[in-house]
C-alpha cells in the first residue's frame, strides 16, 4: 500500500436541478495510474473540475485531501500551484503560435512583461525531450499532428510541475500508434513516481493502463477496481458502468436478406484540396449490396472521412477521378443535393461540427434535407413538420420532452439520433454512416444498432465507418480495410477476427 | 404559473423596457412624449429603420453578416429616381427603376459574397464608398427637388401623406380607428383559429389565459396606437409600407424554405451544405432582398425630405443593424425575429425623440443611443451564459 496522495471525501454537487455528484469519494494512491470510467453524463469530469478548482471551494460539499492537507481552491492557479495539473479533452492550444509559446502561455519565463525567449525556448525543449518529442520548440503548434499537440500538452502540464497529472480523454482524438504511444508514455511516468488519473471511454486503454479503476454511474462512485488483485477485463468494467451484465454489446441481425448491388465504385482516387499532389484517397474500389452492412476500418487519417465525402456530392477533395454506379447507373454527383436526390444519405463524423443546426430545435433537423417533403412551392407546412419530426423520434426513440426542444441541450446518443432521423427522412437507399457511435454511451450504441439492423431489414445498404474494431467485427457482414489512402484488405465476418485485421494494415504498411 | 415568470420576462425584456422608456419620457417632458402628433412622427420619421431593418435581419441571420453599404444605396437609388421625376418622367417608372437599381445593386454586393467569398464586411465597405461617390455623381453635387405629386402623397412626403378620412368630420380619423379596430379583430380571429386547428391535431397549445392575456395585450395596444394616430391626421401612408414589409418578412423568415436556410446557415453552415442546401443562394438571396430593401428605403427618404441629397442615408446602416441586435438578433447568426426589429426600432426611435423634445444635446444623444446598444447586447450575452 503506497501513501495515499489524494482523497476526495463525499462530494457532492448540485447544478440547479440536477445533482451531477452525489457523496462521491476518491482514493488515490502516489505513484499511480487511477483511471475513472462511466457512461456519459456520469460525472466524471464535473468530479475533476472539482479537484482542479475550476468549481470553486464552497460550489459544491465534502472535502478535498491532498498531500494530508485540506484544500479549498478558488480557482485554477490554485490547484495548480500544489502540482494538480488537468490536460482537457479539446486541446486548448492556439494553432498559430509555436510549441515553446504555447507550453508557457500564462506562465511566461522572463520578467514581469518582459519574455526571456531564450529561457522560454530552452525550458521548452527540455520538457519536449521528457516527453520524447523531438520537434524544435519553434515549430508552431498548426504544423504537427494531433498526436504531437497531445504530447505538448503533456510537456505543458510538465512545466507546470505537475505532480498530479489528470487526463481528460487524452486519446479520443488519436490514432491507434500514437494512443499506444502516449499509454506507453504514461507508464514510463509512472516509474519515475507521477502520479495520474486518467478519465477514458477506451476500455482497452483503461486496462492496459491503470492500477485502479474507479467506476462512476449516475454521480456516485460505483466501485473501485484493483487491478492488481484481480483479474479485470472490459466486461468486468462495462458490468460496473451499466449496472448489469450486457452478455451482448451488438445485436443479432437475423434473417435479412442480400440482395442486388446497390453501390459500386470504382478506381476512386481523390487529392487533397490544398495540396493538389498529394492523393488522399488512392485507387479504392467497393461495392455494397441491398440488406448489407459494409464496414470501413481504418486510422483516423487513413482517409475513410474523405472517401465518403467525395461520393457524397463531391463534398470534399480536388481531381476525383473513378466511376460510381447506383442502381446499375453510373452517374456523377457534382453537389450533395443530387447525391440526396440520388438516394444516398451521408451521416457526418462530426455531429456538432458539420451534423446538426444546435440552435434550431429537433424538429427543424429533421426536416433540413428534405425541405421539399414537407414544404409546398417554398411554403413550409410547420405541422406537417411537426408531424414529421414526432414520428422520427418515436421511431428512434430519441428521449426529449418534445421535439421542440433545441438540439444543443440534448445528450450525444440523442444528437446522433436525430441526425440519422434527418438523414433516414431524406428516403435514402445507401447510408454511409462515419462513426454513427462516437463518444456515446453503450446504452445509446446498442439502439444506434439496432436502427443500423432496421435499416438492412429494410433493403436498405449501410456503410459504417469506423475505428471502433469490436464495433466493426459485431456489426458488419464484410469489411473493408483502409490504410493510407488504399483498401488493403476486404474480409467476410465470418474470417475476420482483430488479429487479421490489424495484420494487413501492418502488411500494408512494409510494403 | 409560477414557472414561466422568467422565461416570458426574457422573452419580452426588450417590450418592457420599451414601455418603461416611453412611459419615463411621457413622465419627465410633462406629458409630450405620447402627444398623438408625435406618436405620428416617430413612425414616419423612422420608416426607414423599419424597412432597411427588414433588410439587414436576412443578411444577420446568415451569421452574424451585416451590410454596411445600405445608407449609401439609399442615397444612390433615390439620386436616380429624384433626378428622373426632376426630368418629369413618370413616377411609377422612377419607382420600378428605383427598386430594381436597388436589387442589382443588392446582387452586386451578394455576388462577391456568395460566389467569391469576400467577406460581407469588406464587400459592402466597399459598397458604402462606391455608391456613396456614386450618389454624388448622380446628383452632381446639387439638392435635387422632388414635386411629383402622386409620388408624394403615395409614399408620405411632404405635408399631406395621410390616408384620408372617408367617414371624417374633422375631429377624430374615424377611418384610423376603424382599421385600429378591424386589425386587432383579426389578429384574435386567426390567433384563435390557429388554437383551435392546432387543438383539433392535439398538438399541444399554451395554456388558454396565456392566449387570452396576450391577445388582450397586443389589441391594446393596437387600438392605443391607432386612436392615437386618429387623434391627429389619421395612418401616414409610410405606416402602410411599413406594415406591408414587415408581414411579408415575417412570413418570409417563419414559414418559407428559404427563410428556414437563412436560420440554418447561420447555425451550421457545413452541416445545411451537406444537407443538400446551396449556401450560396442563401446569402445570395440575404443580400439580394437587403438591395431590394435599401431601394423602398430610398424611395421613402426622397418621399419624406421631398428631395434629395447626396448626404443623404448617411448612418442609416447603423441604425438597421442597431435595431436588429437590440431586437434581440445573435451576432452570430441563427437567430432573430421581425418582431424583434420592431421594437428595436422603436426603442431607437422613441429614445431619439424623446431626447429631443427634452432638448438634449444632441451629441449626448448619440451617447445614450451607444449605451443602449451595449446594454442589449450585454443583457444577450449574460442571459445566454446563464443558459449554459
Amino acid at each position: 500500500m503506497g501513501k495515499v496522495i489524494l482523497e476526495m471525501k463525499n462530494i457532492t454537487k448540485t447544478f440547479p436541478g440536477v445533482k451531477a455528484l452525489d457523496n462521491v469519494n476518491l482514493q488515490v494512491e502516489e505513484g499511480e495510474i487511477h483511471a475513472l470510467v462511466g457512461e456519459n453524463g456520469a460525472g466524471k469530469s464535473t468530479l475533476m473540475n472539482v479537484l482542479s478548482g475550476i468549481y470553486p471551494y464552497g460550489t459544491y460539499e465534502g472535502s478535498i485531501i491532498y498531500n494530508g492537507e485540506e484544500c479549498q481552491f478558488q480557482k485554477i492557479k490554485d490547484s495548480e500551484n500544489k502540482g494538480i495539473v488537468i490536460i482537457h479533452q479539446e486541446l486548448a492550444l492556439v494553432p498559430q503560435m509555436s510549441i515553446g509559446e504555447n507550453m508557457f502561455l500564462g506562465n511566461e519565463r522572463g520578467k514581469k512583461n518582459a519574455i526571456n525567449w531564450n529561457e522560454t525556448y530552452g525550458e521548452a525543449d527540455k520538457y519536449l525531450k521528457m516527453v520524447g518529442l523531438s520537434e524544435s520548440s519553434h515549430v508552431l503548434i498548426k504544423d504537427i499532428g494531433t498526436g504531437k499537440q497531445q504530447l505538448v500538452e503533456i510537456a505543458k502540464a510538465l512545466a507546470k510541475h505537475a505532480k498530479l497529472l489528470i487526463l481528460d480523454e487524452p486519446t479520443s482524438s488519436l490514432n491507434e500508434t500514437d494512443s499506444r504511444a502516449l499509454l506507453d508514455l504514461m507508464l514510463e511516468f509512472k516509474k519515475q513516481g507521477m502520479t495520474m488519473i486518467i478519465i477514458s471511454h477506451k476500455l482497452n486503454e483503461v486496462v492496459y493502463v491503470a492500477d485502479k479503476i474507479t467506476v462512476v454511474r449516475d454521480g456516485s462512485t460505483v466501485e473501485t477496481l484493483d487491478c492488481h488483485n484481480m483479474e479485470i477485463d472490459e466486461d468486468r468494467i462495462i458490468r460496473g458502468m451499466v449496472g448489469r451484465e450486457i452478455t451482448n454489446r451488438f445485436p443479432k441481425r437475423e434473417n435479412v436478406a442480400i440482395g442486388d448491388v446497390n453501390m459500386e465504385v470504382k478506381n476512386w482516387s481523390v487529392h487533397h484540396p490544398v495540396y493538389t499532389e498529394r492523393k488522399v484517397v488512392d485507387n479504392v474500389s467497393l461495392t455494397v449490396r441491398a440488406g448489407e452492412v459494409v464496414g470501413i476500418y481504418g486510422l483516423m487519417g487513413a482517409g475513410r472521412t474523405e472517401l465518403a465525402m467525395s461520393i457524397f456530392g463531391q463534398s470534399y477533395g480536388y481531381g476525383i477521378t473513378g466511376t460510381l454506379t447506383i442502381h446499375g447507373r453510373e452517374i456523377t454527383l457534382k453537389n450533395p443535393r443530387e447525391a440526396i436526390d440520388a438516394k444516398l444519405a451521408y451521416v457526418t463524423e462530426d455531429r456538432k461540427g458539420n451534423g446538426l443546426v444546435l440552435s434550431n430545435p429537433i424538429r427543424v433537423n429533421t426536416s433540413l434535407a428534405n425541405m421539399k417533403g414537407v414544404s409546398e412551392k417554398g411554403i413550409i407546412d410547420v405541422d406537417k413538420e411537426y408531424a414529421v419530426a414526432v414520428e422520427y423520434k418515436d421511431k428512434l426513440k430519441t428521449k426529449t420532452p418534445t421535439v421542440e426542444q433545441n438540439v444543443g441541450n440534448l445528450s450525444g446518443g440523442n444528437q446522433q439520433k436525430v441526425l440519422l432521423a434527418k438523414w433516414m427522412y431524406t428516403d435514402p437507399d445507401i447510408l454511409i454512416l462515419d462513426e454513427p457511435t462516437r463518444g456515446i454511451d453503450v446504452g445509446a450504441k446498442y439502439e444506434i444498432y439496432c436502427i443500423i439492423n432496421d435499416l438492412v431489414r429494410a433493403g436498405k445498404s449501410v456503410i459504417m465507418i469506423s475505428s471502433e474494431l469490436p464495433e466493426v467485427l459485431g456489426m458488419s457482414d464484410r469489411i473493408y480495410i483502409m490504410n493510407e489512402g488504399r483498401f488493403v484488405g476486404e474480409l467476410n465476418a465470418d474470417e475476420a477476427t482483430q488479429e487479421s485485421i490489424m495484420a494487413s494494415i501492418i502488411q500494408s504498411g512494409r510494403e | 404559473m409560477s414557472i414561466n415568470v422568467k422565461a416570458v420576462l426574457k422573452k419580452y425584456f426588450m417590450v418592457l423596457v420599451l414601455v418603461a422608456v416611453l412611459l419615463a419620457f411621457h413622465a419627465v417632458t410633462g406629458g409630450k412624449m405620447l402627444l398623438a402628433q408625435n406618436i405620428n412622427n416617430l413612425i414616419s420619421q423612422n420608416a426607414y429603420v423599419f424597412v432597411l431593418a427588414a433588410g439587414m435581419l436576412l443578411c444577420i441571420l446568415t451569421g452574424g453578416n451585416i451590410d454596411l453599404a445600405c445608407g449609401s444605396v439609399v442615397c444612390f437609388v433615390g439620386g436616380i429616381g429624384a433626378v428622373m421625376m426632376d426630368h418629369d418622367l413618370p413616377a411609377l417608372l422612377a419607382v420600378v427603376v428605383m427598386l430594381i437599381g436597388g436589387l442589382l445593386v443588392g446582387a452586386w454586393q451578394g455576388f462577391w459574397i456568395a460566389y467569391i467569398k469576400v467577406p460581407p464586411f469588406i464587400a459592402t465597405l466597399a459598397g458604402m464608398y462606391a455608391f456613396r461617390g456614386l450618389s454624388n455623381v448622380v446628383l452632381q453635387g446639387y439638392a435635387v427637388g422632388v414635386r411629383n405629386e402622386f409620388f408624394l402623397n403615395v409614399f408620405g412626403g411632404g405635408a399631406d401623406c395621410y390616408v384620408p378620412d372617408f367617414f371624417g368630420n374633422g375631429e377624430l380619423n374615424i377611418t384610423c380607428v376603424l382599421t385600429g379596430i378591424i386589425l386587432a379583430a383579426v389578429y384574435v380571429i386567426l390567433v384563435m383559429r390557429k388554437r383551435i386547428a392546432a387543438k383539433a391535431k392535439g398538438y399541444s397549445v399554451e395554456p388558454f389565459y396565456s392566449t387570452l392575456i396576450k391577445a388582450v395585450i397586443i389589441c391594446a395596444a393596437v387600438i392605443w396606437f391607432f386612436f392615437k394616430l386618429a387623434q391627429y391626421k389619421g395612418i401616414p401612408t409610410s405606416l402602410i409600407w411599413i406594415g406591408i414589409v414587415l408581414l411579408v418578412y415575417s412570413y418570409i423568415t417563419a414559414n418559407t424554405t428559404m427563410g428556414r436556410y437563412l436560420y440554418a446557415v447561420g447555425g451550421n453552415e457545413k452541416a445545411t451544405t451537406l444537407s443538400g442546401i446551396d449556401s450560396r443562394k442563401v446569402y445570395l438571396f440575404a443580400y439580394v432582398n437587403m438591395g431590394l430593401m435599401a431601394g423602398l428605403g430610398g424611395i421613402l427618404t426622397i418621399a419624406r425630405a421631398t428631395q434629395a441629397q447626396p448626404t443623404f442615408g448617411q448612418g442609416y446602416e447603423m441604425d438597421a443593424i442597431a435595431a436588429c441586435f437590440i431586437g434581440g438578433a445573435s451576432a452570430y447568426g441563427g437567430e432573430g425575429n421581425i418582431f424583434g426589429i420592431v421594437i428595436g426600432a422603436l426603442l431607437m426611435g422613441v429614445i431619439n425623440m424623446g431626447m429631443s423634445i427634452m432638448g438634449t444635446d444632441a451629441n449626448y444623444q448619440k451617447v445614450i443611443k451607444g449605451l443602449v446598444v451595449l446594454g442589449a447586447i450585454i443583457f444577450d450575452v449574460l442571459s445566454n451564459k446563464k443558459k449554459n
